[in-house]
């Protein structure tokens, strides 16, 4: 990649998206640069196919006019074609916008509003829909383009295009002016504005963070480096494009590095997609590695005795001796020798099953891991690592060199990247990778890079002896109980999370006595657990009531009490008292944001009865919640839930040295 | 610019489902049926247009689904005239039926509870295939081609039914809603040109229905194939159907587009339960 000197006649610097893209058609043509399932069949596109196609979308938006400098639109899952409009856009000096796909429409309108949008890429019917739905709130909308032309037939709205004909106009023009895609490449300017991204908004308005070609190429080179990363990667693209992490791996390594990118059917098939795959690269978020090994302790439990007994073993092995062999470290004989025998019962069919067999490096980014979630996967020789970074950073700060990893560190900073702190813990970041802005918001911008250029994440954290980067909780939401303990709700709530049985947590404290919790029980895992009680329930609301549940979660909650008392600093903010809430919270009614963080204000807003009656310590109190539904419909929920205190226990002193 | 396009739309999809709609398919005349003593359908008369979403309500035991399995060849009435294409039709079985593009679904769905989604819909490729047995078991010479062209069909159907991620699942191992789709499915896989569904949102929650009522929507759209559909729920059947039939203990009580249905005299005093 480092070819970049010469600026002769031949050679042009691989300084923005389009000219890698170029590159790779000219130098790996029939290496394939993307696969989609369709039909049932993995359809293969390589790096020429993908030009081709790229150069014909880009000559079509332009022939609709399209011009340097205005924002396009992409909304949809992982679909090749709009992926390839990202690209388009970027050999017109436009900048992609990417939205949530599952967002409902009124969602939508903030953001159009805001880029001042006047051409959409979408994928099917039913973001069309939404697009007609909001069209008299962003007047300025002029060209919505869609990929998938099914249900559409009727829509003779004059705005609507489908991609077919416009990749076929754009085609012709290519064909009649070979040279107007070409000159429009050569004018981008690797301090351009590439593509502009959300963030998640869990606090206020989502703000435009607008990054340039620059900036996300610093990032993937950086990165692959940092991992040996070649041409020969496969990954499966699953993540919603409008998260940074998808633009990262998918988008900004892949055109960086020439591998290959994998688009799943659809969202239900992901699992079957990921074992046909087998990626040597992957990313998810814990949620996901959460999930797959839910399923794998459910199906566990209902396996025959015999083989039960095996995985208990052979995990136990694994445990001992799995994670320092994948480190290098020194094992004993015997030991390699179970560990050997159980990858071949074991580890190695559930590494197949779970589509993991080839990985070579995955990642987990976007919220805590579970200690014993992130070992499981270290110990079946999956090497899964953190890091750490921001929409506003690329998503690329520190990462967790291979051999040195450590369950509560997010690694060392990461290549070209500065990482300082600030006299209040917050953690300060410098380098290629930051944002260039805010869109129109030259406010939000001063606000976050200081004068020395250093961007401030407002996370809080420290370096350990050993230079790795750990994370508290954001800087903001670190607070004090009125007995003057830190309350750090985060990492409460992470720490509750953990447990197979919670699926989220929302902690409050601040400037209180004592610290209260909500829970949300995971509906699968607490439904099986019912299920082999012999446990009758009717639903989520039903089952979160029972008193059995009641008993099952306040063991959790002790479990964390006991393990808060174990650290001085925060023995003092153990859970007293806490609630099963009654619905699962959701992104669609306000209270997660879309990458399912907890929305605090909110949630305090919303439940505030719930939060008094915590703190008085009623013993239950009657609710009633509007719920909105995924098509827009609303419907109430209400409920009397019960309120329980849990055990705390005295601090235990400096039992952990610093 | 909203304001600007309603009109247009509507008069578009108006002029789409005026030009949708073409002449009589099948037309049933005077039909009575009878099992022993039980008088099931007593002289109905109705027809049904080519493209078009055809329903036919009534209460429990009005003798809907009698009238189907007339339509399909199951039942023989003793009285009346079926004109199927202008042509009327002598004593037909099912499977002539079948071949001449008919194909429905069940109320009690009946699909091999053992066999994978996928294989599920391909026995309703059954009538198209062309090679022997033996070819098929030997997977052998032109067998090999057929079955690769059926198989992008089923895919092709897979995908309009959004049942990707259950393409390999054993049909009794998936929830009610999804074998409901699954059967739809099958009766796709035959071509039909006329489509008989049996109850097909029956038992399913409000989510499951609506995605149901897409698909017929799409199917009809997308395929042209002409529907007649028997259903319980009213609000489905007044959203979606172009014109409706309302049976009442065999006898017809109402015929016509959804609005002249809905103000029915007859028809609201069987669905209140008023003593006849």
């Amino acid at each position: 990649m480092s070819d970049t000197n010469g600026q002769a006649a031949q050679t042009v610097a691989l300084d923005t998206f389009p000219r890698l893209l170029m590159h790779h058609a000219a130098v790996r043509p029939g290496r394939p640069a993307m696969r989609e399932k369709e039909f049932g069949i993995w359809q293969t596109y390589s790096w020429a196919d993908v030009a081709r196609s790229v150069r014909a979308i880009a000559c079509g938006l332009a022939e609709l006019g399209f011009k340097r400098g205005d924002r396009l639109a992409i909304i949809g899952d992982n679909r090749p074609r709009l992926y390839w409009s990202v690209a388009a856009c970027q050999c017109l000096g436009g900048i992609p916008v990417m939205l949530y796909q599952d967002a409902v429409a009124q969602e939508m309108t903030y953001v159009l509003e805001d880029a001042e949008i006047k051409f959409a890429v979408v994928e099917d019917q039913e973001q069309v829909d939404k697009m007609l739905e909001i069209l008299p709130d962003v007047p300025f909308l002029e060209h919505v383009i869609y990929d998938d032309p099914r249900g559409l037939r009727h829509y003779s709205q004059p705005l609507l295009k489908g991609l077919d004909e416009l990749q076929e106009m754009g085609s012709i023009h290519d064909r009649n002016h070979t040279d107007f895609l070409d000159a429009e490449i050569d004018k981008g300017a690797s301090d351009d504005i590439s593509v502009m991204l959300y963030t998640s908004g869990t606090t206020g308005k989502p703000k435009g963070v607008c990054q340039t070609h620059a900036a996300f190429i610093a990032a993937a080179t950086g990165a692959t480096g940092f991992d040996k990363l070649t041409d020969r990667e496969d990954i499966l693209s699953y993540l919603p494009m409008a998260w940074v992490g998808d633009h990262l791996f998918s988008f900004a390594q892949a055109t960086v590095a020439g591998f290959t990118i994998n688009c799943p059917e659809s969202g239900d098939t992901v699992m079957t997609d990921l074992r046909e795959i087998g990626p040597t690269y992957y990313f998810a978020p814990p949620r996901v590695f959460e999930n797959l090994l839910t399923q794998v302790m459910i199906r566990m439990e209902d396996a025959s005795a015999l083989k039960r007994k095996l995985f208990a073993h052979f995990m136990d092995v694994a445990r001992r001796c799995g994670a320092d062999i994948l480190d290098g470290k020194p094992v004993s004989g015997g030991d390699r020798l179970q560990y050997w025998l159980g990858n071949l019962l074991i580890y190695g069919p559930l590494k197949n099953v779970l589509g993991m067999s080839r990985i070579r490096v995955a990642y987990t980014a976007g919220a805590a891991i579970g200690p014993d979630l992130f070992r499981f996967y270290r110990s079946i020789g999956v090497n899964l690592k953190q890091l750490y970074g921001q929409t506003e950073t690329c998503a690329y700060v520190c990462l967790q060199p291979d051999g040195q990893i450590k369950l509560d560190s997010v690694g060392k900073p990461a290549p070209f990247v500065e990482v300082k702190l600030a006299g209040n813990g917050e953690i300060l970041v410098k380098g290629p990778m930051l944002l260039k802005a805010y869109y129109k918001r030259p406010d939000a911008t001063a606000e976050s890079i200081n004068a020395e250029g250093y961007f401030m994440t407002g996370d809080a954290g420290y370096f350990d002896e050993d230079g790795h980067l750990k994370i508290i909780d954001r800087a903001k939401d670190v607070g004090k109980l009125a007995t003057g303990s830190m309350f750090a709700p985060n990492y409460i709530e992470n720490k509750l999370k953990f447990f197979q049985h919670i699926k989220e947590a929302v902690a409050f404290g601040n400037g209180r006595d004592c610290v209260t919790a909500f829970i949300n029980i995971d509906l699968e895992a607490v439904g099986n657990w019912a299920e082999r009680r012999g446990l009758a329930y009717s639903g989520y609301t039903d089952l979160a009531s029972q008193s059995a549940v009641y008993e099952l979660i306040r063991d959790c909650v002790e479990k964390v009490n006991a393990d808060l008392a174990a650290d001085p600093q925060m023995s003092g903010s153990q859970i007293k008292r806490f609630l099963i809430l009654h619905k699962e919270l959701d992104a669609d009614d306000g209270e997660l944001t879309r990458t399912r963080k907890v929305r605090r204000n909110f949630i305090a807003e919303r439940y505030a009865v719930l939060i008094e009656a915590l703190f008085e310590g009623k013993a239950a109190q009657h609710i009633e919640t509007v719920v909105k539904y995924e098509d827009g419909r609303e419907g109430r929920i209400s409920a009397d839930l019960r309120i329980e205190e849990a055990k705390t226990y005295a601090p235990q002193a400096a039992k952990r040295a610093a | 610019m909203m304001m600007n396009d309603m009109p247009q739309v509507a008069q578009a999809q108006e002029q789409a489902s005026a030009r949708r709609i073409g002449d009589v398919v099948l037309d049933l005349q005077n039909i009575s049926l009878s099992f022993g003593g039980v008088k099931a359908l007593t002289n109905i008369s109705f027809d049904v247009r080519e493209h078009e979403i055809r329903s036919i309500i009534g209460p429990n035991g009005a003798g809907k689904s009698s009238m189907l399995n007339v339509i399909n060849g199951v039942y023989h009435p003793q009285e009346g005239r079926i004109l199927f294409r202008g042509e009327p039709r002598q004593r037909m079985e099912p499977h002539m039926a079948a071949a001449q593009g008919i194909a429905r679904t069940f109320q009690n769905i009946a699909l091999f509870k053992g066999m994978s989604v996928l294989d599920n819909i391909m026995t309703g490729r059954n009538l198209k295939m062309k090679c022997g047995l033996l070819a098929h078991a030997l997977y052998w010479g032109r067998a090999q081609k057929e079955e690769i062209e059926h198989r992008v069909k089923v895919e092709e159907i897979i995908d309009f039914l959004e049942i990707q991620d259950i393409r390999k699942t054993p049909v009794g191992a998936l929830p009610y809603g999804l074998q409901k789709r699954v059967e739809l499915g099958r009766a796709l896989a035959a071509e039909p040109n006329l489509l008989l569904l049996d109850e097909p949102m029956a038992g399913m929650n409000v989510e499951e229905k609506q995605d149901m009522c897409r698909f017929i929507l799409d199917v009809n759209d997308q395929f042209g194939t002409t529907i007649v559909l028997i259903e319980h729920d009213m609000g489905v059947v007044m959203d979606i159907s172009d014109r409706v039939v309302v049976l009442d203990y065999g006898k017809k009580i109402g015929d016509g587009v959804p609005d002249e249905v809905r103000s029915n005299e007859d028809v609201i005093r069987a669905y209140l339960g008023t003593s006849h």
